[in-house]
């Protein structure tokens, strides 16, 4: 375990008071990467020689006296389905290998913009289908915290990255979970934005209605900055709200003083005793700082994740259905062109992605669409009234992030279901399209990090990273 | 395109009490610079593979955004075809094919955007618009090798995406519809409304403008029977040959014993007939639903009224307003072919300059087929015409000559036109004495003329007009001669 890092907000500071150079904090990430990323597999594709141009050129405008942005010398990595220009954007599958986009992701181009050093693209379950990173069709990332453990998914490259130094920031994507789970299981913070405040332009869809772009970082500061730099309006996305970018960063010192804190008066089984220790501390802490706990239901809770297995995998299996060998990507040859289709599909996508078509093609099927889909979006309607009924009486909801910590790789890897049940906490906030991030806040079994998740409605973010800065206070 | 709206009903009679029912559903290309959901240019006939983005070929990440110019003649178009325009939503229809580079079609499907219209036919006949929504082309395929022109059998294919994305308004007809004239009277004045609004150049003949035919037969005041989907039926004509056909063979089948399967069927312009292309069974399940990418398209109401606000006059409207200024038939073929050449505020022009509206209407069909709306003659030279012929100062023939000549020269004094060619009517007594004289030169013909052949008047009117040196007024002659026996 590494201590010495440094968090984006320093790195700017450094960098912008003369006291490094956007080259050498660089060269400080590269150099852990190359001590330990044979072991720890956090990245698809590393960018080390463009990183160092970019850092150069950055360090001469500097020098020269030109702004460079907020984020100026900050190496950071990027989840390996967001699109880079001219880079491999692989969505760690076999069917999009080789592919390089002609366009960058909105995302990318805001922090380029703002001045960030992209380090490189970062591994994740196929398709980001998965919670632990085993998925990946290019080999398992591991927990930087202790290697035998999975570093949680679907975005564990990115989140390992963080956790390991190799980058100040990352960003990864959260469709039920897959920036939470992983931020909890290694450690970091993470935040999964409400629906529409980041851009999924050049983000490569998983389930369209649920995706949404978000950072890792180390420290809450670290994540409001990047939330202003990622967040706000985009053209190019019709489902971007038309609205300005909250500030964040300004809000974080003010306390959680008379704030309303909601506690699940049922708690779903499963979770582990050291976790549901750790969120008692939070609230007492929370408690401590002013503010008054509310307990509260969520009666619709429990048929979430059955939602969630439905209207994901539907628009999943329309979003995939592009990936036929003609234009882009792996093709496998065959006889003809129908069979080159099936060969190219059989051989381009792992078990869990066929499995996730096939559930979603049977859902959305003619005679079944009312019985699963249409029901799946009842019950997305349905949690969203439970969430609107309890913010009457909380501003936000505190529950863990993951029932567990960090779990042995391999464990889960041969009963999906058991992997599903890691969401349980995280897919309600996408389901609603609402706000949520997951800050570290001490540890569990094996001593292992467990990680607080604090759930906003739709734009509650200001009001949910007042209570994460408290929350990192506290631990 | 000529125009075959007004020519009286021949439509094919179905034997023993069979009636037609047809229902259109049309797709037009919409008249925009870029495409429904990218900046792609929408134009036909360039380079193949040239008019792409990374949102036309359905590149991973890339996301679609409306594009407004495209919904604005989505909406001009329900107007002018009394729609209700309402909030609508958008579909993904999935389906497998190498034109269809997303692998899905976006779509409007339970929440169109224009609904529950209607257009009127000759003879006050209401065709019920049931909806036209927005939607996206597809690419287009070419198969190369194999003898069917089609994927099945073929050596390889080329894809096209310059077409796809390109915004499209889907017209769907109630059954309304009885017979192929309907039919070809409906397509046509779809096209004359589409031009009119702006909406598409509609070219059947570039695919701007493609119908898809429905048919069913049933014996009058039955239930509907089983429909057939007819695909490409590529010209109005073909509407017309594509129906009669495949109701004459759906009542074949049916009077042969047999039962009409619901399928889609090829026409074949050449062979006259159809084919049958899939049946029901083999009918892809589309998967729709709810584009996630997308979010709900609201145009409001103040939009959609000043839209309203900003239609030209539609062509029926011009078409009761030229029948009104010129006492003609609105249904008439010189009002249906002077309104779909733009030539109507012409005709008011003549009239204004104090000619005679019925002549001119006959005047401007006659001599500006090929000039446009705005037809480069001055109007008072015509205005003067019509007088010159009302007031018998030259006969119809001399004023056809008088007319060729104005146009010739883009103008001219009608009075001093006819001076120089010595044109001057002959009066009446001038005329019955030429009368007498052919009757007397022409015995044989009068006395069978007298006993009733009319074909007889023929050959003596020929006569005197030669001997007039068409000075005559051909009218004028027959009613001399018509009197006279009497």
């Amino acid at each position: 375990m590494e201590s010495e890092f440094v968090s984006v907000v320093n790195i700017v500071d450094s960098i912008r008071a003369g006291k490094t150079t956007a080259s050498a904090v660089l060269e400080q990430h590269l150099a852990r990467i190359d001590k330990r990323e044979t072991e720890i597999h956090a990245f698809n594709h590393i960018m080390s020689e463009s990183a160092r141009a970019n850092a150069a050129s950055i360090d001469a405008d500097l020098k020269a006296g030109k702004e460079r942005g907020p984020l100026a010398g900050v190496p950071i990595a990027l989840k390996d389905n967001m699109c880079t220009r001219g880079v491999p954007t692989t969505c760690s599958s076999k069917i999009l290998e080789g592919w390089k986009p002609p366009y960058d992701a909105t995302v990318v181009t805001r922090l380029q913009q703002a001045g960030a050093v992209i380090v490189g693209k970062t591994n994740l379950d196929e398709f980001a289908m998965g919670s632990s990173t085993e998925n990946s069709a290019f080999g398992t990332t591991r927990n930087p915290l202790d290697t035998s453990r999975v570093p949680g998914g679907s975005s564990g490259g990115s989140a390992a990255a963080v956790a390991a130094g190799f980058a100040a920031a990352s960003l990864g994507s959260d469709t039920g979970g897959s920036i939470r789970q992983p931020a909890a299981l290694c450690g970091v913070v993470g935040v999964k934005p409400t629906y529409g405040m980041v851009s999924r332009q050049g983000l490569v869809a998983f389930a369209s209605s649920l995706d949404q772009i978000g950072p890792f970082t180390h420290t809450v500061a670290d994540a409001a900055l990047m939330m202003e730099v990622i967040g706000g309006h985009d053209p190019l996305d019709s489902t971007s709200l038309d609205q300005p970018m909250a500030s964040l960063t300004a809000v974080l010192g003010q306390g959680v003083k008379g704030m309303r804190i909601g506690r699940l008066a049922d708690m779903p089984d499963g979770c582990e005793p050291e976790v549901l220790a750790r969120l008692d501390a939070a609230f007492v802490a929370l408690q401590a700082a002013g503010a008054t706990i509310v307990d509260i239901a969520l009666p619709s809770l429990s048929y979430c994740l059955t939602a969630y297995y439905l209207v994901a995998p539907a628009e999943a299996s329309s979003n995939l259905a592009r990936y036929d060998g003609v234009r882009y990507g792996l093709r496998v040859e065959s006889a003809d062109l129908i069979s080159m289709y099936g060969a190219t599909r059989a051989a381009g996508f792992g078990a869990e992605v066929k499995r996730r078509i096939m559930l979603g093609t049977y859902a959305l099927s003619a005679g079944y669409y009312d019985a699963y889909y249409g029901k799946a979006l009842k019950v997305r309607r349905l949690i969203a009234n439970d969430f609107a009924v309890a913010y009457q009486s909380c501003d936000v909801i505190l529950t863990p992030t993951s029932p567990t910590v960090a779990f042995p790789i391999g464990e889960k890897t041969s009963d999906p279901l058991t992997m599903y049940l890691c969401d349980i906490f995280t897919i309600p906030t996408n389901l609603a399209g609402h706000a949520a991030m997951s800050v570290p806040f001490g540890t569990g079994a094996h001593s292992m990090p467990v990680g607080v998740q604090i759930l906003a409605p739709a734009l509650g973010e200001p009001t949910m990273f007042r209570v994460a800065a408290e929350l990192e206070r506290a631990s | 395109m000529s125009n075959a709206s007004s020519a009286p009903s021949h439509a094919t009679v179905l034997p023993n009490g069979w009636e037609m029912v047809i229902g259109l559903e049309v797709h037009v290309e919409l008249d925009t610079k870029t495409k429904l959901f990218s900046a792609s240019p929408n134009h036909f006939g360039d380079e193949p593979n040239t008019n792409i983005d990374p949102v036309t070929l359905g590149l991973p990440g890339a996301l679609p955004v409306i594009n407004r110019r495209a919904v604005e003649l989505a909406i001009r178009l329900g107007l002018a075809l009394n729609c209700t325009v309402q909030a609508s939503t958008f579909h993904r229809k999935n389906y497998f094919y190498q034109d269809l580079a997303k692998a899905y079609q976006i779509t409007q499907y339970d929440q169109p955007i224009n609904i529950d219209g209607y257009m009127m036919l000759p003879g006050d006949v209401r065709i019920g618009i049931e909806r036209a929504h927005l939607e996206e082309d597809t690419g287009k395929s070419t198969h190369f090798g194999g003898t069917s022109g089609r994927i099945h059998g073929s050596d390889y294919s080329l894809v096209d995406f310059n077409r796809a994305g390109v915004p499209l308004v889907e017209i769907v007809s109630r059954p309304d519809i009885r017979n192929a004239d309907q039919a070809r009277q409906y397509v046509s004045e779809l096209r004359s409304i589409l031009l009119a609004v702006g909406a598409s150049d509609a070219k059947m003949e570039e695919g701007s403008m493609r119908c898809d035919v429905n048919v069913s037969v049933r014996k009058a005041d039955e239930p509907f029977g089983t429909r057939c989907e007819i695909k490409n039926v590529n010209s109005i004509r073909a509407v017309g040959k594509a129906i009669d056909y495949e109701a004459r063979r759906q009542v074949d089948v049916l009077e042969s014993g047999g039962t009409i399967r619901q399928e889609t069927r090829h026409w074949d312009d050449s062979e006259g007939r159809t084919h049958t292309l899939r049946v029901k069974e083999d009918a892809d399940d589309y998967r729709y639903f709810l584009e996630p990418d997308l979010v709900l398209l609201d145009p409001g109401t103040e939009w959609v009224e000043s839209i309203r606000a900003s239609l030209p006059m539609l062509p029926a409207a011009r078409r009761a307003r030229l029948a009104q200024l010129t006492g003609a038939d609105k249904e008439s073929e010189a009002v249906y072919v002077i309104v779909e050449r733009g030539q109507d505020d012409f005709v008011q022009l003549v009239a204004d300059a104090g000619g005679e509206p019925a002549r001119a209407l006959v005047y401007v069909q006659q001599a500006f087929a090929e000039a446009g709306a705005n037809p480069s003659v001055p109007a008072k030279d015509l205005a003067a015409l019509t007088l010159l012929e009302r007031d018998a100062k030259v006969t119809a023939t001399q004023a056809k000559t008088i007319l060729a000549e104005i146009v010739a020269n883009g103008g001219g004094d009608a009075v001093a036109i006819a001076a120089a060619k010595g044109f001057e009517a002959l009066d009446t007594s001038a005329v019955e004495a030429m009368v007498d004289a052919a009757i007397a030169a022409q015995p044989d013909a009068w006395a069978k003329y007298c006993a009733g052949e009319e074909k007889a008047m023929g050959a003596m009117v020929g006569a005197i007009m030669k001997s007039s040196q068409g000075k005559a007024d051909g009218k004028v002659v027959t009613a001399i001669l018509q009197a006279k026996r009497g």
